[in-house]
């Protein structure tokens, strides 16, 4: 059980932060408006000296081995909902992390996540 | 120039191949995991001997395969079509994957689980109904 959580929070909040770490790289390349092969390459090529992306690709790597450590322990029916958690972790981080303004009704929709979340804890046997 | 109708067209057939592919890839990993059995880890070998067993499974490697085309997809799909739209089409996915573990997996769902999932798919569709955008662009 204890390993299992740390493996949930894992999940949620390594994965998370990685997001928005490659999010905050891809911001400072700013938006792509060219989608043709070359272009996208050289996006990539530009990407990759991001310190921050490497960061990110690195926590979402951890993310995934502990998704796939939880499914060795879990139903994929739990570990699954229970990852929607990162809409939390992202409302709350994008926030605080990436300046972002949370909307009233985007913390309604978090809330309605979290009891979610709560009932599929609740729900098994 | 494409016509309306066809990028509608375009769109859905992407959102639903997200929907078709990221559960299942979940699926699959599930499959896989649980063909190797709960993992103890108690020295640096067993890490090893797990890291083998993981890459040694083919349905890990479906469900990577697959989560990469749900990836492709959603990657494809945002070049044209507006985040807010697309996101909350995908919060289905959620009921999916319970759908597929049910009746794939033959995972045991209880009547609450199956109102956490329907609650936590309405609260992603109202998480992406909001602006896609609030920051000040430089």
């Amino acid at each position: 059980m204890a390993w299992e959580t740390v493996l949930l929070l894992l999940i949620v909040f390594a994965g998370t932060s990685g997001e928005l770490c490659v999010t905050r790289a891809m911001k400072t390349i700013g938006e792509v408006h060219d989608f043709r092969p070359s272009s996208l390459l050289r996006v990539m090529l530009r990407a990759i000296q991001v310190p921050w992306m490497w960061l990110g690709v690195a926590l979402m790597a951890v993310a995934f081995f502990s998704l796939l450590g939880a499914l060795s322990m879990e139903n994929v029916s739990f570990v699954v909902p229970v990852t929607a958690l990162s809409y939390a972790a992202g409302a709350l981080g994008g926030q605080v992390f990436l300046g972002e303004r949370v909307s009233r009704r985007r913390w309604l929709g978090v809330l309605l996540v979290c009891i979610g979340v709560t009932l599929v804890f609740l729900g098994r046997k | 120039m494409t016509s309306s109708a066809g990028l509608h067209l375009k769109t859905f057939v992407l959102i639903f191949l997200m929907i078709l592919f990221g559960p299942l890839g979940n699926v699959s990993l599930s499959k896989g995991m649980k063909t190797i059995g709960a993992i103890s880890l108690h020295s640096a070998a067993d890490l090893w001997r797990i890291g083998v067993q993981i890459f040694q499974s083919p349905f890990i490697w479906l469900g990577v395969l697959l989560l990469l085309l749900f990836f492709v997809s959603y990657l494809l799909v945002l070049s044209w079509a507006d985040y807010s739209f697309v996101q909350p089409a995908g919060s289905i996915a959620y009921a999916v994957v319970a759908l597929w573990a049910h009746f794939l997996l033959h995972e045991p769902i209880s009547p609450t689980r199956w109102a956490g999932v329907c609650v936590i798919c309405l609260g992603v569709l109202i998480v992406g109904h909001t602006s896609p955008r609030t920051t000040e662009q430089k």
